[in-house]
């Protein structure tokens, strides 16, 4: 026992750089993916065939192909076309990609679910197709999907474990130059579990208190029933 | 300029269908400033098609709209032309539309509701928009409400900020759809009293309902509107007392409300 302590010790701030360099390409390729997937759903929603038809391959080939498959092929294909990636970069463009499939799917649906009433309110008032967007539907469509969106961000971070394949010095592979070293895959496998959860629990409670946060006074526990009765009052003196 | 003989609103010859059913068959309509034009009628018969084609939230099939000085879709023999969206966004933003569902922004507060149209549309600065804003409010009883969410508001309430919202953008016409429908029956005078005032302050309005007893109080005119035409119009006296058709007769005894 003593001797895992003092190698703990000795590797664990080596498997935090490991962990940095996740945290990083979780957060780089979210980013990406939020924008692309984004613009994706508003394509998708487009009623030019043109424009949504590409999209809709697009969606379907990066989704229904393995996400290792994809990072290997971009990795080892793209140089063949002149242009070379770092593994980091590499992993970034597949990481995005293949999240902005899956978001842009997320985002079609809280876009539709906005309630077409107050789209066509919106509207009447003179508001342009973006003006809707900006100030009713993205507000309201964002939020909704935020535990969703939480959701791929921590299946994102744990994505990233596959980005050692194409040698990228993340989390995971720091664990196994730890473990070719001490051959304590056991112990440290366990630290690697251990740092994941701690991550993906702070990302989840993260986003739970950006969901309190942007949602409205209204959905937080507001006691509306008998504020209800007493309105209706003031409202037959009216 | 419009001249003060020209209507405010003039449709001619309007047909809109969905697929194989033609809601609209012709519709002609002139709307007068200062004019209270009440639509009733059957369900199905149009009448909120033809409010909603005339806001363009629907596009109509042919015929020609004039609205506020400005042909917003033109018909001549052989082509129809709906005009530019930025034509069609600034007319809307002058003949606003209450809704019978009322949909308020429900992520908005009251307040930013009735400002959203003046800062977002008509690019009133913040300050000015919150001022007119609460005038607004004031004018329908709700800004002691201000800050509340949608949700935390009765139904009548909400009918009350959504006619503050339309009524911010200080409209010449404001379009009106089922605005009581939704309503409990204890909260429907409130609303119709605020569209009754709006009435005697000069304002045009057109306003679709079913209930005859509005229709009595309110109207300048009323239009009865069937099978996708305009069937009949005239004061409340002529169509309640003594209408001309027998399609009207029996739908204004079926409803119970003919004037005796």
């Amino acid at each position: 026992m003593s001797v895992f302590w003092s190698e703990l010790q000795e590797y664990f701030p080596f498997l935090l750089m490991g962990a940095k360099v996740t945290l990083e390409l979780s957060f780089i390729s979210m980013a990406g993916g939020m924008v692309l997937g984004f613009l994706a759903a508003i394509g998708r929603l487009s009623e030019n065939r043109l424009i949504r038809w590409p999209l809709e391959a697009y969606v379907e080939i990066w989704r229904d192909t393995p996400l290792i498959v994809q990072l290997l092929l971009i990795y080892f294909s793209l140089p063949e076309f002149g242009i070379v990636l770092s593994g980091f970069w590499a992993g970034v463009l597949g990481l995005t990609l293949n999240l902005s499939a899956y978001l842009s799917e997320v985002y079609r649906a809280a876009i539709i679910a906005v309630d077409p009433g107050q789209k066509a309110a919106a509207i009447s008032l003179g508001m342009s197709p973006f003006q809707v967007y900006r100030r009713l539907i993205v507000p309201q469509a964002f939020v909704a999907c935020l535990p969703t969106q939480g959701g791929y961000f921590i299946a994102l971070l744990k994505d990233c474990s596959l980005v050692s394949f194409i040698s990228v010095n993340e989390l995971l592979r720091h664990a196994t130059i730890v473990i070719s070293n001490t051959f304590d895959s056991m112990n440290t496998y366990l630290m690697v579990a251990v740092i994941y959860f701690c991550m993906s629990f702070t990302s989840a409670r993260c986003v739970g208190w950006l969901e309190r946060t942007l949602t409205p006074a209204r959905r937080k526990k507001v006691v509306i029933k008998p504020i209800m009765s007493e309105l209706a009052e003031e409202d037959k003196t009216l | 300029m419009t001249q003060a003989s020209a209507p405010v609103l003039h449709l001619e010859q309007v047909y809109k269908s969905y697929g194989e059913t033609a809601v609209l068959r012709g519709v002609d309509l002139k709307v007068f400033q200062g004019d209270a034009v009440f639509l009733i009628g059957p369900s199905g018969g149009g009448k909120s098609t033809l409010l909603r084609c005339i806001n363009f939230l629907e596009y109509p099939d042919a015929g020609t709209i004039t609205a506020l000085g400005e042909k917003l879709c033109n018909q001549n023999r052989t082509h129809f032309e709906i005009a530019s969206e930025k034509t069609l966004r600034h007319a809307r933003a002058r003949m606003p539309m209450v809704f019978q569902q009322f949909n308020l922004f429900s992520h908005q507060t009251v307040l930013e509701n009735v400002i959203e149209g003046l800062i977002t549309v008509k690019k009133i600065p913040k300050r000015e928009a919150i001022i007119l804003a609460r005038t607004a409010l004031d004018r329908v009883h709700m800004l002691q409400k201000q800050n509340h969410y949608p949700d935390q508001l009765s139904g009548g309430q909400k009918q009350r900020v959504a006619i503050a919202r339309a009524l911010a953008m200080d409209p010449p016409v404001i379009l009106f759809d089922e605005p009581t429908s939704a309503l409990d029956p204890e909260l429907v005078s409130g609303v119709q009293t605020i569209i009754q005032d709006l009435s005697s302050q000069g304002l045009t309005l057109l306003v679709v309902t079913h209930d005859p007893a509005f229709v009595q109080s309110t109207a300048h005119t009323v239009c009865f509107c069937g099978d996708g035409y305009i069937l009949e119009s005239g004061t409340v006296n002529e169509i309640y007392g003594n209408p001309r058709t027998e399609r009207v007769r029996k739908f204004i005894q079926s409803s119970g409300a003919h004037l005796t």
